[in-house]
């Protein structure tokens, strides 16, 4: 039968995950053992078409295996969609940087990037950068993170600032655009300006993230066509409210996901 | 009869719509409006009448992110 080894087609007469575990890679004592996006230790059958990634563990692979690895984790079917979709990220702060390695640890394949600012002190709290980053470009500082985590997607930055003019061209080329801004006058510029004058682009927006309230109370609303908004709706940054990592990134994984759902053209929240 | 989020607004027929964001306390710079399915430009918020059977969506951003 036929089934897919560490990425490649191969011909096998192993029907389990041991079976093909000896032929394939008899040396290796600890493997690590994937069947159709879930690792196992079992020996459980294997049939015609399933997806097996058999890889040693903690060792870095060849790029091959490596990106079979990646894709291999995610559920079927999933990475050939992702890996051909466009999607922006404006504004690189909590929710975008973490939208960002999100989109990129699934594998999506074309990520573009837009800030015009450079990673600062008072980012560290919740946004993905470190130390090494302060006073970098974000979109640099990101780029060079994402490349660590996922190097077979391609990215591409734009240093900008976005605004009503140049929004539309900026975004061209990207069928899903993340906002990801931090003042709500900006959010609601660019989700006017693409709504107006690009009606066939998804948009999915973050809004009331703020505080440690309840996690539960954020959630993925559809308000439009073309408009999803994530978030409590209320909850915003004030003095006395600041911005936490885990509420932010609750919400930058409500947005992660729903683009997730549209790339796989799922249009319910 | 119009509607906004779902709500039916009495006695809105023949109003701007800029006078019904401002009367429900809308901060302008803040929402994204929708009628009947279409985004209506920030620019027409001064010019668009209220007609019976409009269905407004009106979405505000918060500050964070």
């Amino acid at each position: 039968m036929k089934i897919k080894i560490n990425g490649k087609e191969t011909e096998t007469d192993g029907a389990s995950l041991y079976r093909i575990k000896s032929a394939f890679c008899p040396t290796v004592q600890n493997p690590v053992v994937i069947l159709n996006g879930f690792q196992t230790a079992e020996d459980l059958p294997v049939q015609e078409g399933d997806e097996v990634v058999l890889i040693e563990k903690g060792k870095m692979p060849g790029k091959d295996v490596l990106e079979a690895m990646i894709s291999a984790r995610h559920t079927p079917h999933v990475y050939e969609k992702v890996k051909q979709a466009h999607v922006a990220v404006a504004g690189l702060g909590g929710l975008g940087s973490n939208i960002a390695v999100a989109l990129a640890r699934t594998g999506v394949g074309h990520l573009h990037l837009v800030d015009f600012d450079v990673v600062e002190p008072s980012n560290l709290n919740r946004q993905q950068y470190g130390i090494r980053h302060l006073g970098m470009l974000k979109t640099e500082a990101l780029r060079s993170e994402l490349a660590e985590i996922n190097p077979y997607i391609n990215i591409t930055v734009d240093t900008v600032l976005i605004t009503a003019d140049n929004a539309a061209e900026l975004f061209a080329g990207d069928e899903i655009v993340c906002e990801a801004f931090d003042k709500p006058e900006a959010k609601a510029m660019l989700v006017n300006t693409l709504l107006e004058k690009c009606p066939r682009k998804k948009i999915v927006s973050g809004s009331g993230m703020a505080g440690y309230e309840s996690s539960n109370s954020i959630v993925t609303k559809r308000h439009m066509k073309n408009l999803y908004m994530c978030g409590d709706g209320e909850t915003k940054a004030m003095v006395g409210r600041g911005l936490m990592a885990p509420r932010v990134l609750t919400c930058a994984g409500h947005q992660a996901n729903m683009i997730l759902r549209l790339i796989l053209g799922i249009e319910e929240v | 009869m119009v509607k906004v989020n779902g709500q039916v607004i009495e006695d809105a027929d023949g109003m701007v719509l800029i006078d019904l964001l401002k009367c429900k306390g809308y901060d302008l710079t803040r929402i994204a409006v929708e009628c009947n399915g279409n985004i209506i430009p920030k620019a027409q918020y001064s010019h668009k009448i209220l007609e019976n059977g409009d269905s407004f969506e009106i979405v505000g951003f918060v500050g964070g992110g």
